[in-house]
């Protein structure tokens, strides 16, 4: 049995087609994936994320086992200010991408991938048992089922958004959050953060609240471009600001140095899970990094398709996501290539099929929002 | 969803119309519903030999790649090349957006489904 969010009847009501996505029963898209990427881009999409994980950590020991537990520097966070990091094992490995959120001074929300909460969780665990002894103390409850999460992301999103609560949210600024009401009387956590590249927020409520504020949303944007946003252009739309998705860019096999997520590890901070590791890898030298490229001849590039070198001699590594940007009409992809190979300008090729298809590594994101 | 009476059918959705040892073909409107917007079309080379049931060519949507099979053996007379730059046109009409033209060189084949099999082929699959 597949695992529902509480919006899984709006979902049915709005036309979307369902699918399978790690465990989870949810809407690939509604108008189709490039409808919604553009109205995305152009005024504002919905989405429900409600299948992501949240954990909180509290208590006066939760600032320093978060601070050993991933590679961002956590005591650098003010209240109401959210922080992009990554959790490492010993050998480097990414254990998930995730964000964390200061709440108060001892209570962080904690959030994790969806298909990974499970693993998180027996792994913040795990690093909280041996870490415990001797500090002050702190709590791990992994709340996943309480919360709806919603995001609305696009130009118009604060517009929309605006007309639901009194919290002035253009003092909301990015990566920071308030706690307020929504629809009147729905506490919420209203925060500027998204995966879109857009402007916008991620609103987490309670988990059967999520329909209410759902509604009120799609019905608020009605004037102002808002269309439901589907797993698929969620896809596209953070593949065109090369945002790493775990699975993808990001996995077991992958460290934070190579993946380009060098300025969320302080390696001069003390000490944190994974650290000897890292630094050994930078001290030895990256064997490879992530790039953006596109494609200079008909081809789409697809994750796990080959990349060799301009004239085809040379394998180079391995395409980690790639898709027609809908945004740019372009084919464009992220690979791993040896840092050798890395420059923006060098010619590599993508074997499609059997084909070996000339691209070029070109700056990212691959799209710049125009506001 | 269209099923059009003079075409027949294959379980992978492809259609074939058939007019004597020429064989137009192309993909279905439940194939092209299914893909969603599509944004690549790869096709053989005029000329090139095709074995029934072999993966002749491609059609990519955003999120995914799916082989198009030959439904009869032959040679690629004509393909139809405005696909390479406006793939979305199969979105807009699966059924007048033909892939190639194949001549064939076999009787009439006899194992497609016509319209009404294939919708209910299609009906068990939801």
């Amino acid at each position: 049995m597949l695992k529902r969010t509480a919006l899984f009847e709006e979902h049915q009501k709005l036309g979307g087609r369902l699918i399978d996505f790690g465990g989870w029963e949810l809407p690939v898209q509604y108008s189709g994936v490039m409808d919604e990427h553009l109205a995305c881009r152009s005024g504002a999409g919905l989405f429900d994320v409600s299948h992501m994980g949240e954990v909180t950590v509290e208590g006066p020991g939760a600032e320093t086992f978060l601070n050993h537990l991933v590679t961002n520097n956590v005591s650098k966070l003010a209240v109401g200010q959210a922080q992009y990091t990554v959790m490492c094992r010993e050998n480097g490995g990414i254990v998930d991408d995730l964000i964390i959120y200061r709440r108060t001074l001892d209570t962080y929300l904690v959030v994790v991938n969806a298909s990974n909460t499970e693993k998180d969780f027996s792994w913040m665990q795990e690093v909280a048992a041996k870490f415990r002894p001797g500090k002050p103390e702190f709590k791990l409850s992994n709340e996943s089922a309480h919360y709806s999460q919603i995001a609305i992301q696009g130009r118009t999103a604060e517009k929309i958004l605006q007309t639901l609560t009194q919290v002035p949210l253009s003092s909301i600024r990015y990566y920071t959050f308030a706690e307020g009401a929504l629809c009147g009387d729905i506490p919420a956590i209203i925060a500027r953060t998204g995966y879109t590249g857009e402007d916008g927020f991620e609103v987490y409520v309670a988990w059967e609240k999520g329909p209410a504020v759902w509604q009120a949303l799609l019905e608020a944007g009605k004037p102002h471009g808002l269309k439901p946003c589907g797993l698929g252009a969620r896809d596209t739309l953070r593949l065109e600001m090369k945002y790493p998705l775990y699975g993808h860019e990001l996995s077991d096999e992958t460290h934070p140095l190579e993946a380009g997520l060098g300025w969320v590890t302080k390696l001069d901070k003390s000490d944190f899970v994974g650290k000897a590791a890292l630094v050994a890898a930078k001290e030895k030298g990256l064997t490879r990094s992530l790039i953006g490229f596109k494609m200079l001849e008909r081809g789409i590039p697809r994750q796990g398709y080959s990349v060799y070198s301009g004239d085809g001699a040379q394998a180079l590594g391995t395409v980690t996501s790639g898709t027609q940007s809908p945004s740019l009409s372009q084919a464009v992809g992220v690979a791993y290539v040896p840092p050798s190979h890395s420059a923006v300008g060098t010619r590599i090729t993508i074997d499609i099929r059997g084909a070996k298809i000339p691209a070029e590594v070109v700056p990212t994101p691959f799209y710049k929002r125009p506001y | 969803m269209r099923f059009p009476q003079d075409l027949k059918y294959t379980r992978d959705h492809e259609w074939a119309q058939v007019t004597g040892q020429l064989v137009k073909i192309g993909i279905t409107d439940h194939a092209q519903s299914a893909l969603g917007d599509i944004v690549y079309v790869g096709l053989p080379k005029v000329g090139a030999t095709l074995k029934k049931g072999d993966a002749f060519g491609v059609v990519e949507s955003i999120k995914a790649v799916s082989d198009l099979y030959a439904p009869v053996s032959g040679t690629v007379k004509e393909i139809n090349a405005v696909l390479n730059d406006d793939p979305a046109r199969v979105n807009r009409n699966a059924h007048s957006e033909w892939m190639i033209v194949v001549e064939t060189t076999e009787p009439a084949p006899s194992d497609l489904m016509d319209a009404a099999s294939y919708e209910s082929f299609v009906a068990t699959l939801k």
